[in-house]
């Protein structure tokens, strides 16, 4: 699979059109690993001009914000910046709604002012660009329901651009009884994904799993690597496994268009 | 002699507002105690929100029963209130229906109609939200923190205006030269038969009774507010105007790290570098915040601002599932601190002296602030833009960057990411790795 990283780009003396940000999870999460190849397929059937940072990117430090860790949060922000600048990135589209937000919204204050998209918005505007077609006979008849990432929905009121993707694959969307602005977190953000939750009655992505098994759907989609583990462990919980599969809208149009 | 009622009046008058006059300065005073943040730009767009949000209710009727019942109550409340205007000038003056006049009988029946058709709307209402409250079985409303004083504080002001209606119809209904007038009795005209056989002395009383307690009882109500979740009535409009305006995921850089950070990043930067001028008396800035004081003063307002509605709560992931995090008790606990700090300072002659308390620990426990997986549906669900979050951020930020008191395995998530770059323990030099594993 080509991937061009930045540093291959420079000594070509070439700029992309845009830079993909692949995130920890992207990067190093089994699962999450296959979106980013999914979302690397679509970016080359639309013959996107794209490169990542590889081995130069790291962490965005949105987890270490959230758990309160305001230091380390700046340090990782401002090295990511210093790198990003130095390329002199205009566009970053990323996967991880995480990343999303924290290069969108906060890193700005800090010096890095980019246009940032979720790959679901940049899959769109692909297609209005009329660089993409989804072919919507490969999913057709299937029963597909949406969760909403907070850090794309209620964080950044992105609840469209995802929709109209699934809508395009032929399928039928059941909306859960939460969802858009009411959707219910799936219990990793606010870095909850990397200890144990709190004592309870309940695993919050158990809950939300309950919630999209009401549709009772063939296909849960999520826009969100952390998301997608924490439903996929919800179906697994629940013994869902066989009927059930959790997968990202990127996988999903990799899937339809045979990629 | 003749002048005693409306001398009593005005003393009753000036006693009341005064009183309340006292109390929002003390209000005011005590929002002040809290960090400066400025929410003084895009005013278009905060006068906005207080316009759609606050006056017209936009997000209480996002849940559609309870929300159309407040609107009836809320409108009733405001329209009724211009009665209240005439009342006080036919206390002051001694005059009676002093409106009639002025406006004419046909305005004026219409007006007092509309008013007694309100108040019996506003009186259902108020019965309906006293059943959600007593006997259906609302989760909401069974929280631990509504235990005591709270679920009281909620009763006590549905009986405020149960019986604060019926004054005003009681007062309406015993007026025989009003009734006989025919105006503007549209609900009193059917209480009147309760009075039959009643001399017409006694029926004065009953009508001169009705108005004063009615108008005392307005008084007392006021001053009922600072002491109650009600103050949301007054300040839905300031908490709205100025609420975070910008992406509910961006959360505030701290500029006091900003600095340090640059700093310890600038390779020109000498470590060995004496302090500047004046540095030692500076006491450096407290990361986060482990105190009210700490806060700032629309986190503050925000907490004067909370009617304990919980749907905040009933939202929260953490809650639903059986975690002690609830985020509207993350705002009552605040605004019972700094009710307390602000009676230490009362006490102290204008200084606070320290009570050996703070908000963390001895109000929010850590394990109510880590249970929160930041995912804005209190921030989301409240009615009046509450930010509920905020404080669990902050406060999470002095319990790691003041305390190192993070659960052990963010600790190792967070060094994880000082080392190689990512929350788990991989090789930076292995990141492009996943593009040839297929």
């Amino acid at each position: 699979m080509n991937v061009p990283t930045m540093a291959d780009m420079m000594a070509q003396g070439k700029q992309p059109e845009v830079l993909f940000w692949v995130g920890a999870a992207g990067s190093y999460d089994d699962r999450a690993k296959k979106i980013s190849r999914a979302f690397v397929k679509i970016l080359h059937q639309a013959n996107v001009d794209f490169a990542v940072l590889g081995t130069e990117e790291s962490s965005t430090g949105d987890a270490a914000k959230r758990a309160g860790n305001e230091f380390l949060f700046q340090m990782q922000a401002m090295m990511n910046i210093e790198v990003l600048n130095g390329y002199e990135i205009k566009k970053i589209v990323t996967c991880d709604p995480h990343s999303f937000n924290t290069l969108k919204n906060e890193y700005p204050g800090l010096g890095g002012k980019y246009e940032v998209f979720h790959h679901t918005q940049f899959i769109q505007n692909l297609i209005s660009e009329g660089r993409l077609k989804i072919d919507d006979t490969t999913l057709k008849g299937k029963r597909v329901t949406f969760h909403d990432p907070c850090y794309l929905g209620r964080a950044n009121d992105v609840y469209e651009s995802p929709r109209n993707l699934i809508k395009r694959l032929g399928v039928n969307l059941t909306e859960m009884k939460r969802h858009k602005s009411t959707a219910l977190c799936c219990g990793a953000g606010g870095a909850q994904m990397f200890k144990d939750a709190e004592k309870g009655d309940k695993e919050i992505n158990v809950l939300r799993t309950e919630d999209a098994l009401e549709t009772k759907p063939n296909i849960i989609a999520t826009g969100c690597p952390y998301c997608n583990t924490m439903m996929t462990d919800g179906i697994k919980f629940k013994e869902k496994e066989s009927e059930v599969l959790v997968k990202d809208i990127a996988e999903l149009i990799a899937e339809a268009n045979n990629l | 002699m003749q002048y005693l009622p409306n001398i009593f009046f005005a003393l009753a008058l000036a006693l009341g507002l005064g009183f309340f006059a006292m109390n929002i300065r003390k209000l005011s005073r005590n929002i002040k105690l809290g960090k400066d943040v400025n929410r003084k730009d895009r005013k278009s767009e905060r006068l906005k929100n207080m316009m759609m949000i606050a006056l017209g209710q936009s997000k209480m009727v996002k849940r559609p029963f309870s929300g159309f019942l407040h609107i009836i109550v809320y409108v009733g409340f405001i329209i009724i209130n211009i009665e209240v205007l005439e009342i006080i000038i036919d206390g002051l003056f001694g005059t009676h229906r002093v409106f009639q006049g002025l406006l004419g009988d046909g305005f004026y029946g219409f007006l007092i109609g509309t008013f007694e058709v309100l108040a019996a709307l506003v009186f259902v209402a108020v019965v309906i939200f006293w059943l959600r409250r007593n006997v259906s079985n609302i989760k909401r409303f069974l929280s631990k923190e509504m235990k005591g004083w709270p679920k009281n504080d909620g009763n006590n002001i549905l009986y405020f205006e149960m019986v604060l209606m019926t004054l005003f119809l009681v007062m309406n209904a015993a007026d025989p030269i009003f009734q006989q007038a025919g105006i503007g009795n549209p609900i009193s005209q059917f209480i009147v038969p309760l009075f039959d056989g009643f001399s017409p002395e006694a029926i004065h009383m009953i009508e001169r009774s009705a108005w004063w307690v009615h108008i005392l009882g307005i008084l007392v109500f006021l001053n009922y507010l600072y002491y109650s979740k009600h103050l949301h009535i007054l300040l839905a409009f300031p908490n709205t105007y100025f609420a975070n305006l910008n992406p509910k995921g961006q959360f505030n850089n701290l500029e006091s790290v900003t600095n340090e950070v640059k700093l310890m990043m600038d390779p020109d930067a000498d470590p060995y570098a004496m302090p500047a001028e004046g540095a030692e008396e500076t006491v450096p800035e407290k990361f986060g915040a482990s105190d009210v004081t700490d806060l700032n003063w629309v986190q503050l307002l925000n907490a004067y601002t909370c009617t304990e509605c919980g749907r905040c709560t009933s939202s929260c992931p953490a809650n639903l599932t059986g975690k002690e995090l609830s985020p509207r008790k993350i705002m009552m606990d605040t605004r019972d601190r700094i009710e307390e700090v602000g009676r230490n300072i009362d006490a102290n002659k204008g200084t606070f002296v320290d009570d050996g308390k703070q908000l963390l620990n001895d109000y929010i426990s850590p394990e109510e602030l880590w249970a929160c997986t930041s995912c804005n549906a209190c921030v989301e669900e409240c009615p009046v833009n509450i930010d509920p979050l905020s404080i669990i951020l902050d406060m999470r930020r002095y319990l790691v960057m003041e305390e190192s008191a993070a659960p052990q395995e963010l600790n190792m998530m967070m060094t994880n990411i000082e080392n190689n770059g990512a929350p788990w323990q991989y090789n930076q030099q292995d990141r492009l790795n996943w593009v040839n594993e297929e």
